[in-house]
């Protein structure tokens, strides 16, 4: 069945975007990532103007975010004062990601450093996770103890709080900076920083893994939707029947990806996170790196 | 008297050959609606020639084309830079028609010279206008060609050799099937009546495409108050999140 886009002034089928926003919705479920790094370059592949396809998913990321946090709350699996505290940090971040990007595009070149900076981090991130849940996933089937955190610097810095949901009492600088650098690189990259936020969370403020995504998905609430406003209002690109095509997908999804979530180990559910990180992060590199079949591409009005 | 005559008719010789012909056109509707399952659509140009004497032996040219409205677009090309494969060139295309198409009665060349089609711009590379290009790239010319190589593909640029039948040297028709991906705005069509490849005559019609019913509301809407319309796309999406979220719940007992 094919539907006419108000606002991308594409016709597309249905029941493909139906599909699409369910699989990404699972995955934002399970892993606690918005999958605004997966659903755009979708929807670019299906005909939709970049700037459409980025604003309107940024939209559906609100949706099936809100879904699956719904899911996760009744599971007492999200930390409240780490979220708004990685919030405030985030948004402090995209201010000045949109200054930084702004200098780039002045110098040109902006396409390129996003590329290269999306195949770095997610390569590295990925990698790293998957090194590590893969020694974890050993150690767990050998009937090793698994590591006690240890204390380190970052326990030592002042301004201490009780993150409960998390068992956590630490200083609220570590979480402010890693808000504020995950919200830089999503502001550059046209992300919401769920991939990146994520193992931050795990590795950096050492919280178990199941309060990170429910946590993770709380504050990509707000920054999606802060997103979603910002294009809404200054390009007009939000395009609400693909928007509700695809969140109708995306909420039904996240619930089933949220269930898939509780099923799994900590481990495995880090190891396939990272499988998926390195999967889109093999497939950016390829384009970069492979002879593209048009050498030639249209953007919109400059 | 009869000298009188024959000049009359010496004086009428040479206008002769050259009837005055006048094109007269239809189209099969000049308005279309996009609405929510719009697919496509088909659009039917038919017409005649109107002359005062009958047609010379050979019969005319007739040449069809349909052009959506102008917009400015950016072309880039990418080259390799060390191992990596980077947009290198940028080119600023002042106005390229949003789609395009040309239907001839026969093969371009037979129909239409060269210097007819730059006056009149009735090809595809006629229409796209480059600015400032010459200076900048090595070759302006293959980034128009590119942007018709990839529209082309999406049916948004056509050229449909003996596409218009034409009867009797007088009666001609043509249809053009306009894709699902159209932009809205008025659309033009030009219709040319060509000898030895020399237009002749010519005439023009306007198709007006726009978006109906729900795709008109929310487009209007989008544009006209954003404040109301971004925080109407976000409601939709808490409420749907809830509403996944509460059935979901229900089903678990």
């Amino acid at each position: 069945m094919q539907i006419y886009l108000p606002i991308a002034e594409v016709s597309v089928n249905a029941f493909l975007l139906l599909g699409l926003g369910g699989v990404v919705g699972i995955l934002s479920g399970m892993f606690g990532v918005g999958g605004g790094f997966l659903i755009t370059p979708l929807l670019f592949f299906v005909g939709i103007p970049p700037a459409v396809a980025v604003a309107t998913s940024a939209n559906q990321i609100v949706a099936s975010s809100f879904s699956a946090v719904l899911a996760h709350i009744r599971r007492k699996t999200v930390d409240f004062p780490m979220g708004l505290v990685l919030l405030v940090g985030g948004l402090i971040g995209a201010a000045i990601g949109i200054v930084i990007f702004n200098i780039l595009r002045g110098m040109g070149q902006v396409d390129l450093l996003v590329s290269l900076s999306y195949v770095v981090f997610l390569g590295t991130i990925g990698g790293l996770m998957f090194v590590e849940s893969l020694n974890a996933l050993r150690n767990a089937r050998s009937g090793k103890p698994p590591k006690r955190r240890k204390h380190n610097w970052i326990h030592a810095l002042p301004l201490k709080m009780k993150f409960r949901a998390s068992g956590l009492y630490i200083s609220v600088i570590p979480p402010l900076l890693v808000g504020v650098s995950v919200g830089v690189l999503a502001a550059i990259m046209g992300v919401g920083g769920g991939f990146i936020m994520v193992p931050a969370m795990i590795y950096l403020l050492g919280m178990p893994t199941k309060v990170v995504i429910g946590t993770s998905l709380f504050q990509i609430i707000f920054v999606t939707a802060f997103t979603t406003l910002l294009h809404a209002v200054t390009n007009q690109t939000v395009d609400l029947m693909l928007a509700l095509l695809l969140l109708v997908g995306g909420v039904v999804g996240a619930q089933f990806g949220a269930r898939i979530g509780t099923l799994l180990k900590a481990e495995q559910l880090r190891i396939l996170l990272a499988i998926l990180v390195l999967a889109v992060c093999g497939k950016l590199a390829l384009d970069l790196l492979l002879e593209p079949a048009e050498l030639y591409s249209i953007a919109g009005a400059a | 008297m009869t000298r009188l005559f024959w000049l009359l008719v010496l004086l009428l010789v040479p206008v002769k050959a050259p009837a005055e012909e006048e094109l007269i056109a239809g189209l099969s509707r000049n308005r279309i609606s996009i609405s929510a399952n719009f697919d496509g659509s088909e659009i039917l140009i038919f017409g005649a020639v109107k002359r005062d004497a009958p047609a010379a032996e050979d019969p005319p040219g007739v040449i069809v084309t349909i052009e959506g409205p102008k917009t400015p677009l950016t072309l880039r090309r990418k080259d390799r830079m060390g191992p990596i494969w980077v947009n290198v060139d940028t080119v600023e295309v002042d106005r390229a028609p949003s789609f395009y198409a040309v239907n001839s009665s026969g093969p371009l060349r037979d129909v239409l010279t060269h210097t007819s089609d730059m006056r009149h711009s009735i090809t595809v590379e006629q229409a796209i206008r480059l600015v400032g290009a010459s200076g900048l790239v090595e070759d302006p010319s293959r980034f128009t060609e590119a942007l018709i190589r990839i529209r082309e593909r999406n049916g948004l640029y056509q050229t449909n050799i003996s596409a218009v039948t034409v009867r009797e040297s007088t009666l001609f028709d043509t249809s053009v099937v306009l894709p699902a991906n159209l932009v809205e705005g008025v659309y033009t069509s030009r219709l040319f009546l060509t000898r030895n490849g020399v237009v002749v005559a010519q005439a023009s019609a306007a198709i007006n495409v726009e978006k109906v019913g729900l795709e008109r509301f929310l487009y209007a809407l989008a544009h006209q108050d954003a404040l109301l319309y971004g925080l109407l796309s976000l409601a939709i999406a808490v409420v749907a999140g809830w509403g996944a979220s509460a059935v979901f719940r229900y089903l678990q007992g």
